[in-house]
């Protein structure tokens, strides 16, 4: 099995998609001949050249429009957004048009929206964001955030061959720091699965993307002082994998959710209010949420380590869940 | 005559006697290139900072954004402006913040992330501006500052103060229909606005006819009923009459006008770029039309600028660099707690 990044899986899904259905094809800003300013297109023009692979004008709310219409018209198009903060240009078309439109009409829009989100990269407010929250509250969009080279590649490719929009978000720091095994035939995640990357007995940690690893950086460092904590990664959003949360619960009754973006309207809000909803007899603690401040994100490395939640944080609220 | 006009040739096409004024001016003259210089040599200053540092542990927190060969737009436009005039500056606009009175310290504090840098360490590199100078705030999303400028534009056409906004953006930003937007509200309601085009024929990777299908970006000036120009953005003195008649005419409360500046970026997106899909060929022609260049020879020709004034003037500049690199270098960063700080 090939060795890949994160970066290299995802490229390899986009390539994967696209030999095997005709119908599939890019569209983005610089995504053709340069690949992405990620790098993530390379080589894909190459191969497939200009019809498939399309450089846009510097239009979000055109780029996701084509998508749009061109999945009314038949065809799966996967539309790159430069980056996921650059979405926002094109907010209107995302949640106005196509998220109600299947609702309205019967018909499905079979589209992917790629976009690197997250930080820890040092750039600042408008290149760093984790918006998915935004996205969370429209019904009709279905939310991807994968947090390994095979989840990317596999949760990719059911994303294009989905019937509905999927807004497909990728960690940026992930892009070149990861490397595994990934297959290099065609293999499908099916979207609303969660996994769970380490199994513990005392408390549950629900996360997704990036914020996997400091979860097991800190379930490693909590083994060591006799607490076990389960780590739950959601690899999407919408659909939301409750069984799995619910199930880790009743095992555990202590849960802390975690996630980069800030913590006030986050997603944990709403996994707060499922686990009080369907699991409140099981609850021998108040769940905890972590996410970051209430700041935009800045650029100074101080600033930016201490704007997400750290190690640390996740080890104190496992700690005071156990000894509640 | 048509809203739509091109100019070539450098000539006294603008009319305009104040304008013509200062530039008989050698002083005045001499203050331009002055501030091209510093331009020139402040971005070469951060791109070495950026090719040099240690990546592990950097000086300059992120990439440099660099205006080198388009110098002549930001500079030219900016100096247009009089006191209590305001800037929404694009991110080729190092020219105008120099113009528009902000400091080697404050640009080498934000590329920084100081704690004491315009924005106390939380954003950096291009993405600054002074409100104390009337200079907006660059964002990243392209064109977002411009309808912001449109406010700002009303604000002292509601006060009835004679002064006027520059607004700046690319031949990438012109593509987004906030730009759309805010030219028409602004020709609706007159506003005191100049748009500044800076076509600089590429667009990260993305060449100009891939970016839109005129040659001529200030074509679009007609269909919201305001003049478009397109000038060489090469000659600084072009664009500062041209710029200057538009600063004139909003001043006036005559409305917006387009000026379109035709340029060439000299190198990557970023100091991270090299630019390999841009052809020699493409550089080395533009290299010939240098603004600072040609503006010198101008300079030299009219008597104005001496090999000795040309020395002291760069010897004057490198100081400023130096001081304000060493300046800024010794500055603390922020910590942790600055996060939270009101300000
Ligand atoms: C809305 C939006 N989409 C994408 C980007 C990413 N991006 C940054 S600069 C740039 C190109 C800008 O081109 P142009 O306006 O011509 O300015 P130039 O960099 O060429 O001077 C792009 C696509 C952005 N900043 N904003």
């Amino acid at each position: 099995m090939p060795n890949m990044s994160y970066g290299e899986a995802i490229r390899d899904g986009l390539r994967t998609a696209m030999r095997a259905d005709e119908n599939v094809y890019l569209l983005g800003e610089d995504v053709a001949q340069f690949g992405g300013v990620y790098g993530i297109t390379k080589g894909l023009y190459d191969e497939f050249g200009a019809r498939r692979v399309k450089n846009t004008p510097l239009s979000e709310a055109a780029i996701i429009g084509e998508a749009i219409g061109a999945s009314i018209a038949g065809l799966r198009p996967v539309a790159e957004i430069q980056f996921s903060d650059f979405i926002t240009t094109g907010f209107s078309q995302l949640v106005d048009v196509a998220a109600p439109y299947t609702f309205r009409s019967g018909t499905h829009l079979p589209f992917v929206i790629r976009a690197p989100s997250g930080g820890g990269l040092r750039i600042g407010p408008y290149h760093s964001k984790s918006l998915e929250a935004l996205f969370f509250h429209f019904p009709g969009l279905k939310i991807v955030m994968p947090s390994t080279p095979y989840d990317a590649k596999g949760l990719l490719l059911a994303a294009i061959r989905d019937p509905d929009p999927v807004l497909f978000l990728e960690h940026k720091k992930l892009y070149y720091e990861l490397r595994e095994e990934v297959p290099s035939d065609s293999y499908e995640i099916p979207l609303g699965k969660a996994v769970v990357r380490r199994p513990g007995t005392n408390v549950t940690l629900v996360t997704y993307s990036a914020m996997v690893y400091k979860a097991l950086e800190a379930a490693a460092k909590l083994e060591q002082e006799g607490i076990s904590l389960e780590v739950v990664d959601l690899r999407s959003l919408v659909p939301l994998d409750e069984a799995t949360i619910l199930q880790s619960f009743a095992k555990t009754n202590r849960a802390i959710i975690l996630h980069e973006a800030p913590k006030r309207g986050g997603i944990g809000g709403e996994l707060v209010s499922l686990l009080c909803e369907k699991a409140f007899d099981y609850l021998a603690a108040p769940i905890i949420r972590l996410g970051a401040k209430m700041t935009p994100i800045p650029v100074a490395p101080a600033l930016e380590d201490f704007y997400y939640p750290s190690v640390d944080e996740i080890i104190q609220a496992a700690k005071r869940l156990v000894q509640y | 005559m048509g809203l739509h006009t091109i100019h070539s040739s450098p000539a006294n096409t603008a009319g305009n006697a104040a304008a013509e004024e200062v530039l008989r001016s050698p002083e005045r003259l001499l203050e331009i290139y002055y501030y091209l210089l510093l331009t020139r040599m402040l971005e070469n200053k951060v791109a070495y900072i950026c090719h040099n540092q240690n990546p592990q542990q950097p000086i300059i927190i992120g990439k440099g954004y660099l205006s080198t060969g388009q110098e002549g737009i930001s500079v030219g436009a900016a100096y247009a402006l009089e006191s209590g005039d305001w800037l929404a500056p694009s991110h080729r606009d190092m020219g105008a913040l120099m113009v528009r009175g902000m400091t080697c310290r404050q640009i080498f504090l934000q590329y920084f992330a100081r704690a004491s840098s315009p924005t106390w360490g939380r954003d950096g590199n291009v993405h600054v501006g002074d409100t104390s100078k009337q200079i907006l705030f660059f964002i990243s999303h392209m064109g977002s500052n411009l309808p912001v400028g449109n406010g700002v534009a009303a604000a002292l056409q509601y006060r009835g103060a004679k002064n006027v906004v520059l607004g700046c953006f690319g031949d990438g930003a012109s593509s987004q229909g906030v730009v759309h937007e805010t030219m028409n509200y602004a020709s609706v309601f007159k506003l005191p606005i100049v748009f500044v085009l800076n076509n600089n024929r590429y667009a990260i990777s993305t060449p100009l006819h891939e970016q839109c299908a005129v040659e001529h970006l200030a074509l679009r000036a007609a269909g919201y009923g305001m003049p478009g120009k397109t000038i060489d953005g090469n000659n600084v003195m072009e664009v500062y009459r041209h710029v200057k008649e538009a600063v004139e005419r909003a001043r006036r409360g005559e409305g917006p006008s387009l000026i379109e500046c035709k340029t060439m970026r000299m190198g990557g997106h970023g100091t991270h770029d090299p630019a390999t899909y841009i052809p020699k060929e493409e550089f080395e022609t533009w290299k010939k039309r240098d603004p600072i260049l040609g503006y010198k020879n101008y300079l030299q020709e009219q008597g104005i600028l001496t090999e000795d004034q040309e020395q002291s003037i760069k010897a004057r500049i490198e100081g400023e660099i130096e001081e304000a690199v060493e300046y800024a270098r010794t500055q603390p960063m922020p910590v942790a707690e600055d996060l939270l700080k009101e300000r």
